[in-house]
Parts: structure tokens; C-alpha cells; sequence
């Protein structure tokens, strides 16, 4: 199980660092989500992995076996919520540049770099 | 009154001036003279104890883990220092109310004075180094504010800079001297400090400690080679020149190198230092204002001069010569100010302030010419006069001082700096005030009002008294002062006019004749000083600054050029590098912890999320197929954590999902619909590998930290045993948001709302500006669907919307012991309300909208905070919950905690946050659109009461809107 978290986390943070280094705005907001996912998968699986264990007092079965570890969930659920706010803001911050400035290229022009 | 509060008045009094200046300048004057008044009579009321010898001590905690506590201390010196900055302070105010013009903004002035005068106090009061450097670098702040208080003249800009450059540097290599200092002396506390003279002294640190910490006091108070910003500054009006050069910014230096007397004096470092500067300075600034035309200019390089004899005597490190030391600080306070301002008051009159053009004022002038000719001759060490008294006491050490085995080295230099000294001061008087009346003024003199000359008056009558008494009027404060200077224990020599034929009357008499000499010659010297070359301070300091940009700009340039996709690049490759640096550095454990097993299920799972990944990126260039593809990776996440035991994180993902797809798609309709491919193959390759790179590096340091066990026992374990006993409730990550961490959970809902807010903004400004025109321009560039309201998406979510509300109020109350709570419950309320947007449109659901999204937000983060509030009512600590079991006859026994207010907080602020951002996308995407969309998202309910046709006005549904045939017939309108 942990093999396959660990390639997860690893080829969607490529894909991720892949999209990032692209030249227009789209691809770079999706390289972020990607890297969003890779990243709050790897905070919560500090916490290692356990199935059937979830952070809830007096659930079924887990007298014996205790619980997984609820301090990364807590952590990683912050993460989601704030990273929906930061593709956002990009997101519009891209989207009012492509509008003013009539294309979507993250880098300015040797020109525009001048002003 | 507590010596923290004395340094406090003049920073609350700076808010008067903006409050005040609409009712005139009189009142402001009076407002900061009184709030320095204030503050000087609850100093004063502690002289008696500080006479005798005792410290008033006022200490707070600021943090004490760096020992950076807010401690203030009186004693002698700064008994002294503090009323000569407030009693000089509240002279100035009077003076600047007469001498600023209408046109001058008086109420900024006196808010930087006060600012100014307040850090000045701060410096002079405080018993914590770490304390005293905020305010030596506020003083730095407000002093730049003030020399460059009359903006358009290019030169007070200069000056301004220059000043806060000079002293700015010097007080960063201040910072790493009082660092080491209070690194040696084992405490930051100055009292602790003046106690550990031996360990200091012996410390290896001990040398670059006092020359960083000279590196400030020099600065500060302009001593060579650092002397050159001092005369820039003159640029400023005559009242902060006479404030800031007679007894506050200059005299900081001073302070500090007295202050610190105790420690760092005595050496052999200190005396050849200190002393030799102070001596280079005093010859260097006299001769120079010898040949001044400019009467501020002259002064300002004599009080360069003025300050390195204090230096020198300090430098001395003698009890006899800190006496003087201090004597000379008290007597330069007094006929300096009253100099400056009346260099001030000829100004006004005559409207200039070149020697070259004035003489003859005292016929013109007779009070002014009394005031100034007095504190001159003061200055120039005449008998009678306070200048002549510590003048002399400084002509006595230099005549003991042997430099480096030359017994007539510092005499010498001593002898020539007072004639030159007295040189500057005899061409003040004679070249300014006696000769002919002429007739070419620039504008006719005469004396000002009484309000302009009361001020040096004052001072001038304390040049005297000093003069004629001093032991009366000046010997217990220089007892008091110097006492605390040179550590108790001080017996001081009475001061007095007379001591019979000495060294140092001798070379005062030398000093007065050559004075006169020097004058008598003065225009052939003159001569000679234009021809000789000499550097010129400012041009070398404006070439070094250029060179500086110069570099700053190379810099700058270089590694920011404005291409983004490289600046990813490099922030990758760093990551990777030191990745890799830590790899090969560290050694890693044995695995201790077995792999749980593979699923069918899992691995499916896993099938599928690598495809979609490699899709992703396979088919970016698509966007609307990337878009779904990394929906599907998303989808798959939330799976993958309800498989891994975390619900809530499931919950979250999935209702994120959602959101996230409706943004991009709103983004989407106006960005391209495809990814040119720009990139060389090279290019691509490279960044494959990078990612390559980085992926491995990422996946192998997961997977070696899921097999081991954790190092330490973590905090879970705390939080499992007392999420129900502490907390209330059973679900342990919403405990931890809503009450164990509750505070990050406060900032993270905060922070959402500001996102939003900036959203909001970044439209507004869109829809404002040029970028309005082209979105009413906008053609879509792809072909629309035909119906834009479905009609069974429409009856679809409005009977949806009530289901999806209750499921996000039930998701929000079980959330405590459930999975569930505010965040999640926020997200699943604002789906139910997109929905209602996607279906029926923008401008329907809008209408029909009551609440502003920004008050939700708003709200949100007020509950919160009130809740969080709440608990101090209780006695306890910000953000500390409470619970409770109650029973209501006909329900089970249910749970109230005050988490569940703050958990409602986070539920608004989400729900707020996440339909401003979507509504801020959407509302770019109505004013792109062709107007009149809303007539499709009526739909009408054919109840019985709506068959009266009658009842069916047009008011009431907008022309176009699909009615039911019947009406229609009834109307005569169908077919």
C-alpha cells in the first residue's frame, strides 16, 4: 500500500513540476492543483497509513487496534479549503491579465520587463 | 509619573496635531507644548530622588525569552538628557509656531517633532539595549522625516537621504556591537550591563563590540569621517537645524558613548578611538566653519567641532574629563539652540542667511543682535559666559594628555581647534551684526515678535546665570549627571572662573588673540581656502550610492527578468539541489514498520490515478479535456482518503472538487481553448527530467517516512486521550480545528475571506476599467449550447436546494462527533447555492440573493472571534471552549459547546468566500454576455390560483418568457 501512496505522490508531483514550467497561464494553475494533490497526500501520509482506523472516538472495531493519526487530516483539511482559495485568486489574477493584456503568457517580453 | 509613560506622552501627543490643525496653528503649538510640558513636569517631579543618587525603574515584559523587555530607568544622566530634549523641545514648539509660514503644513510638523521627540526620550530612558535601539532606529525614521520636512526643495531631499543613510548604517553596525555586548555581559538589561565592567573588558569580543558600537555613536553624532551628513541636514526649517543639532539627534551619540562610559572606557582601544576622533573632528569641523558664508552652514560645522571636544573628553576616560564632558553637553545645548535660532530669526527677516551679504544688523536687529552676540562669545570661550567655564576644563585634560609618548600632541591641536573655534564665533558677531547698515537686503530687517525672540531669549539668560554662577546653577545637575556617568562615587572639583595662572588659561588667551588675528587676515585666507582643492563630501557619497545602484541594479536585472517560467525553474532546481545536498549528507534508519497489503481495489485505484496524471499531461494542450482528466485525479484522491481512514479529508476533497471545476470552467470561457506547444524539444526534455527529478525525490522520501515509526510520540496521542474529556466530541480532527488549534483554524477562515475579498477587488477593478470596454466587445469563441437554462436542470436544483441545505446543516451539527463540521458543511451549502447559479443564471439567482457574500464573510470571522472572546468572560485564555449535557423534556440528551459558535464562523466564512470568488468570475462572464438571459430562468408553476390570466402581468415576467400556451390563448396571443 505504502509503494503505491509513495509513486502517487511522486508522479503527480512530475506531473505537477512538469505543467509548472509551461508558458501560459492554464497549464501552470492545473501544475499547481496537481502539486496540491501530491503535497497534501504527502502531509497527510506523515501520519502514515492505516485503513479502517478513522479518528472517531467509540467507532466500531477500534477498541483494539486505535486510531490513525488526526493531527495531518486536521493540517491537510485547512490545506484544501486554503488551496481552493489560492487557485482562485491565480485564477483570477490570470484571467484579468489575459483580458488587459489580450494573451495568456506567464512571462513578460523583454519590452514589457523595461517598463 | 512611570518613566515608560514619559516616553509614551510625546508618541500619543503626536495625534493631536492631526486632530487639532483645523482649528488653527495656535492650538497645535499649544497641544505639543503642553503634551511635552506634561512630560517634563512628571520628569522633574523625580529630581529630588535622582539627586540623591537613586534610580526610578519601570519594567515591563515584552519577550523575555529574547530579553527584550520593555525596562525605563531615570538616573542622572538620563534625568539630564531627558530635560534638556523636552525643555529644548517645548522652546522649539513656541519658535516654530512663529517661524513656519502659512503655507508650511504645521500640523505634520509638530506630529514628527512629537514623533522625534518621543524616540529621543525613549533612548535616554531605556534600561534594555535591545529597547534602546527601536528607538535609536526611530529616531533615524523621524529626524528623516523632519530634515526632509519642506519636500520640494530637492536639497532637503538630499539631505533627508543622506542622514538616513549615514545614521541608519550606523545603527545596524550598532545593533551587532550591543548584540555582542549583551551576549558578554550575559543580559540586555543596561543596569546588568554597567555591572559586568571586567568580564567585558577582558572578553576577546570586547574590540569589535566597541567598534561596532562606535560605528553608531559616531554616526549619530557626525564624527569624522561621518561628519559630512550633518551640514546637509541643515536643509531643514531653523527650528528642527536648532532642535536636532543642539540637543536631541546628534547628542544620541553622545549619550550612548556616556552611557556606556562605564564598561567600555579605560582602555588603551577606547582612548586611541575615541579620543584621537573626537580630537581629528573638532580640528577638522572648526577650520571648515571658519570659511562657511552660509550662517547655518557655519554653525552646523561648529557644532561638528562642539561635539568631537565631547567626544575627546569622553575618549579621555577620566573622572575629570567626563565632568567636563558633561558640563559641555549642558553649556552647547543652551548657546547652540539659541544660535540656530537666531540664524533662524535673521532668515525670516532678511531673507537670506549669507554673511556676504549681511552686517550691520545690530542697528537694525538690537534684540536679536544681543541674543546672538552673547551665545557666540559663549561659544567662543569668553570669560563670563558657560562656554568659556567647560572650555577651560577641557584646555586642562588636553594639557595633561600625553598621545602615544608626545606630551605636546593633544595640547597642540587642542590650542589650534579653540582659536579656530574662536575665529568661527568672532565672524558670526562681527560679519553678521556689526559693520555699516546696507542698503541691499534682500528684505528690510527688523526684530520679530516677541513669541520668535522668547525662545533664545530664554536660553541666552541660562548662558549667563551658567556664566556668572555655576555651581549654583549648573553644578548639582553636573554632579548628578556625571555621578551616573562615571558609575557613584563621583567628588567633583567645584567649577569656577579662576584658578590662577594655568596651562589652560594660557591657551585660552592664545586661543581668543589668534581668534581675533585670524579674522583681522580673513579675506586673504578666504582667498587662499577657494583656491586650495579639497574633497567635497558629497560628491564622493553620491558617487559611492550610484555605484551601489549600479550594482543593485546588475543584481536585479540579472536573476529578475521577467520571465516567470524561469524563476519556477531555478526555485525547482534549488529544491532538488538541496534535496539531494541533504540525501548525500544524512544516514537513513532501518524500516520498522510493515507495509500493509495491496488491495485489488487499491490498485485499481492506483491504475487509474496514474493514467489520469499521464493524461494530464499528455493532453494539456486540450484544456477542456485536462480539465476533466485532473477531475477524475481529484475524484480518486478523495477516495483514496476515505479508504486511508480519513472521512472528513474525503468530504472536503470532494466538495472542493466541485468548486474548483465550476471556477476553472468560468475561466475558461474566456481563456483560450487550447495550449500552442512553444517549448523546444530540448526545453521539454529538460523539463521532463526536472520533474522527473523531483517527483523521485518526493515519492522516495515518502515512502522511506511511511516505513518507519515516528521518532518521538507525537501529540495525536494527547489529543486522542482528550478530545472527548477537553473538547466535547468524538470526531478528533474537527476537535483539533475547532478548539485544539483552534487559532490557526482562525487565521486559515481569515485568510479564505481575504482571498475572496481580493477577488472581489481584482473585478471590480476589471469591470471599471479599460478592460470593461473589451468584455462588452467579448464574442465567445466557441458555439453555445442551445438552451440556456434546461428546463429540467432548472426544476432539478430549485427542488434540490432545500435537500442540499438540510444536508449541510445536519453535515454541520454532527460534525463535532461525526464526520462533518463548518468547513465541510460551508462548501456542500455553497454547491447547493452554485447550482442555482449554473442553472437559472447569474442575474435570476442574484435577485433573488438578500445577503451580501461579503457579509457573510464578515460574520464568519466575527462569530469566531466573539466565540474565541467569549472565553475571557470565563477567566481563561483566547479561544479556550466550554461544553455542556442538556436535557429538554421530549429530545434525548444533547451536547451544546461554544466550538459550535466558532465552528458556524468557519461555516459563513467559507460559504461567503467560496460564492464571492465564483460570483466575482461570474460576474466578468454576464458583462462579456448578451444582455437579457434571466427571461429562461423563470419557470411558471401552473397552480390553480395562477390559471387567472388576469393576475399574469408583464410586470411580473419579462417579455419573451416561455408562458404556458393556455395564458397565451386566453390572451389572444397563441396560435
Amino acid at each position: 500500500m505504502e509503494a503505491l501512496v509513495a509513486s502517487a505522490v511522486g508522479i503527480m508531483t512530475a506531473a505537477g513540476i512538469y505543467l509548472i514550467l509551461r508558458l501560459r497561464t492554464f497549464p501552470v494553475v492545473l501544475g499547481m492543483a496537481m502539486l496540491s494533490y501530491a503535497v497534501n497526500i504527502f502531509l497527510f501520509a506523515t501520519g502514515r497509513l492505516a485503513v479502517n482506523l478513522p479518528p472517531i472516538l467509540g467507532h466500531a472495531g477500534a477498541e483494539t487496534a486505535g486510531y490513525t493519526d488526526p493531527i495531518p487530516q486536521a493540517l491537510v483539511l485547512t490545506a484544501i479549503v486554503i488551496s481552493f482559495g489560492m487557485t482562485a485568486v491565480v485564477v483570477m489574477l490570470s484571467l484579468g491579465a489575459f483580458i488587459e493584456a489580450g494573451n495568456d503568457r506567464i512571462d513578460l517580453g523583454p519590452e514589457e520587463n523595461k517598463k | 509619573m512611570s518613566p515608560a509613560l514619559i516616553a509614551a506622552l510625546p508618541f500619543l501627543g503626536a495625534l493631536l496635531p492631526g486632530i487639532l490643525i483645523r482649528t488653527g496653528r495656535s492650538n497645535t503649538a499649544f497641544a505639543a507644548g503642553l503634551t511635552s510640558g506634561l512630560a517634563l513636569l512628571g520628569l522633574l517631579v523625580h529630581l529630588p530622588e535622582v539627586m540623591r543618587g537613586e534610580v526610578v525603574q519601570a519594567q515591563f515584559e515584552w519577550m523575555p525569552t529574547l530579553g527584550l523587555n520593555a525596562n525605563f530607568m531615570i538616573d542622572g544622566l538620563g534625568m539630564l538628557f531627558a530635560t534638556l530634549i523636552l525643555g529644548i523641545g517645548i522652546l522649539i514648539i513656541i519658535y516654530a509656531r512663529y517661524y513656519l509660514t502659512k503655507a508650511d503644513p504645521a500640523g505634520q510638523f509638530y506630529t514628527y517633532l512629537l514623533l522625534f521627540q518621543g524616540a529621543m526620550v525613549g533612548i535616554v530612558l531605556s534600561d534594555n539595549i535591545l529597547l534602546l535601539l527601536v528607538f535609536w532606529e526611530l529616531t533615524s525614521l523621524s529626524s528623516f522625516l523632519l530634515i526632509g520636512f519642506w519636500k520640494h526643495l530637492p536639497e532637503g531631499r538630499q539631505g533627508a537621504r543622506m542622514a538616513l543613510t549615514v545614521t541608519g548604517l550606523g545603527g545596524l553596525s550598532m545593533i551587532a556591537g550591543m548584540l555582542i555586548l549583551g551576549h558578554i555581559a550575559g543580559s540586555y538589561d543596561i543596569s546588568v550591563i554597567l555591572t559586568q565592567k571586567a568580564a567585558i573588558q577582558a572578553s576577546p569580543l570586547y574590540l569589535p563590540a566597541l567598534i561596532l558600537i562606535l560605528g553608531g555613536a559616531f554616526t549619530k553624532s557626525a564624527q569624522f569621517p561621518f561628519h559630512f551628513w550633518l551640514p546637509h541636514a541643515m536643509a531643514a526649517p531653523t527650528p528642527v537645524s536648532a532642535y536636532l543639532h543642539s540637543a536631541t539627534m546628534v547628542k544620541a551619540g553622545l549619550f550612548l558613548l556616556a552611557r556606556l562610559w562605564p564598561v567600555l572606557s579605560g582602555t588603551p582601544e577606547w582612548f586611541y578611538i575615541v579620543a584621537t576622533t573626537g580630537l581629528i573632528t573638532m580640528l577638522i569641523g572648526a577650520k571648515i566653519a571658519i570659511f562657511k558664508d552660509d550662517l547655518k552652514a557655519l554653525l552646523a560645522f561648529s557644532t561638528v567641532s562642539h561635539l568631537g571636544l565631547i567626544t575627546f573628553l569622553l575618549g579621555l576616560g577620566t573622572k575629570t574629563a567626563a565632568v567636563a564632558a558633561v558640563f559641555h553637553i549642558i553649556n552647547h545645548a543652551t548657546f547652540k539652540a539659541a544660535l540656530f535660532m537666531s540664524a533662524g530669526i535673521v532668515d525670516h527677516e532678511t531673507h537670506t542667511r549669507d554673511l556676504k551679504r549681511l552686517g550691520g544688523l545690530r542697528h537694525l536687529m538690537p534684540v536679536t543682535a544681543t541674543i546672538a552676540t552673547i551665545a557666540a562669545l559663549s561659544m567662543a570661550g569668553i570669560p563670563l559666559f558657560n562656554g568659556f567655564l567647560s572650555k577651560e576644563l577641557m584646555l586642562e585634560e588636553a594639557a595633561h594628555t600625553v598621545w602615544a609618548g608626545a606630551a605636546w600632541f593633544v595640547p597642540l591641536i587642542a590650542v589650534i581647534a579653540a582659536l579656530f573655534s574662536a575665529a568661527y564665533s568672532f565672524r558670526f558677531i562681527v560679519h553678521g551684526f556689526f559693520g555699516p547698515v546696507r542698503d541691499d537686503y534682500p528684505h528690510k530687517p527688523h526684530d520679530p515678535n516677541f513669541g520668535m525672540w522668547l525662545s533664545p531669549a530664554f536660553l541666552v539668560v541660562l548662558v549667563v546665570l551658567i556664566g556668572l554662577m555655576p555651581m549654583t546653577f549648573a553644578g548639582p545637575v553636573v554632579q548628578m549627571a556625571a555621578d551616573a556617568v562615571v558609575g557613584g562615587g563621583l567628588h567633583m572639583h567645584p567649577i569656577k572662573h579662576w584658578h590662577g595662572v594655568t596651562p589652560a588659561l594660557i591657551m585660552s588667551g592664545i586661543a581668543v588673540a589668534g581668534g581675533i588675528v585670524l579674522l583681522l587676515g580673513f579675506a586673504p585666507l578666504k582667498r587662499m581656502w577657494e583656491a586650495a582643492p579639497r574633497p567635497e563630501a558629497k560628491a564622493i557619497f553620491d558617487w559611492i550610492v550610484a555605484r551601489c545602484a549600479c550594482v543593485a541594479t546588475w543584481i536585479t536585472s540579472g536573476l529578475h527578468n521577467g520571465s516567470m517560467a524561469r524563476y519556477l525553474m531555478m526555485f525547482t532546481l534549488a529544491s532538488i539541489a538541496v534535496g539531494v545536498w541533504a540525501w548525500s549528507g544524512g544516514t537513513q534508519g532501518p524500516a520498522t514498520r510493515e507495509m500493509l497489503p495491496i488491495t485489488p481495489v487499491a490498485l485499481v485505484g492506483w491504475v487509474m490515478l496514474v493514467t489520469a496524471t499521464g493524461c494530464v499531461v499528455a493532453f494539456h494542450h486540450n484544456r477542456f479535456l485536462a480539465l476533466v482528466l485532473i477531475s477524475i485525479v481529484g475524484l480518486i484522491v478523495s477516495i483514496c482518503f476515505i479508504y486511508l481512514s480519513a472521512p472528513d479529508l474525503a468530504l472536503t476533497q470532494i466538495s472542493v472538487e466541485i468548486v474548483t471545476a465550476v471556477l476553472m470552467l468560468l475561466a475558461l470561457n474566456f481563456l483560450p481553448k487550447t495550449t500552442k506547444i512553444e517549448s523546444s524539444r530540448l526545453k521539454l526534455s529538460f523539463d521532463a527530467v526536472l520533474a522527473i527529478a523531483g517527483g523521485l525525490g518526493i515519492g522516495a522520501l515518502i515512502y522511506a517516512l511511511m516505513l518507519r515509526d515516528f521518532a518521538f510520540e507525537t501529540m495525536s496521542v494527547y489529543h486522542l486521550a482528550n478530545s472527548y474529556n477537553l473538547g466535547g466530541g468524538d470526531n478528533v480532527v474537527n476537535v483539533i480545528l475547532v478548539d485544539f488549534r483552534g487559532y490557526d483554524t482562525y487565521g486559515e477562515v481569515t485568510v479564505l475571506g481575504i482571498a475572496a475579498l481580493v477577488i472581489f477587488a481584482l473585478t471590480e477593478a476589471l469591470l471599471n476599467g479599460t478592460a470593461s470596454k473589451k468584455l462588452i466587445a467579448w464574442r465567445p469563441d466557441m458555439e453555445r449550447g442551445g438552451d440556456k437554462h434546461p428546463l429540467m436542470l432548472l426544476v432539478a436544483t430549485r427542488v434540490l436546494l432545500p435537500i442540499a441545505l438540510l444536508v449541510g446543516v445536519f453535515i454541520f451539527l454532527r460534525g463535532h462527533n461525526l464526520p462533518g463540521g463548518g468547513f465541510i458543511a460551508g462548501l456542500v451549502v455553497a454547491i447547493a447555492l452554485v447550482m442555482q447559479y449554473m442553472a437559472s443564471g447569474f442575474a435570476w439567482t442574484q435577485a433573488r440573493q438578500k445577503v451580501y457574500y461579503h457579509v457573510l464573510i464578515a460574520c464568519g470571522v466575527l462569530a469566531a472571534g466573539i466565540t474565541g472572546a467569549g472565553a475571557w468572560f470565563n477567566g481563561m485564555p483566547f479561544l479556550t471552549s466550554d461544553f455542556g449535557y442538556f436535557k429538554l423534556p421530549g429530545l434525548e440528551k444533547f451536547e451544546l459547546a461554544t466550538a459550535a459558535g466558532f465552528d458556524l464562523g468557519v461555516f459563513l466564512g467559507v460559504v461567503g468566500s467560496v460564492l464571492l470568488a465564483l460570483g466575482g468570475l461570474s460576474r466578468l462572464a454576464r458583462r462579456a454576455a448578451v444582455l437579457d438571459e434571466e427571461k429562461g430562468a423563470h419557470i411558471v408553476a401552473e397552480k390553480p390560483e395562477a390559471r387567472e390570466v388576469a393576475a399574469v402581468s408583464s410586470v411580473a415576467y419579462p417579455e419573451g418568457t416561455p408562458l404556458p400556451r393556455r395564458w397565451l390563448k386566453a390572451r389572444g396571443e397563441g396560435q
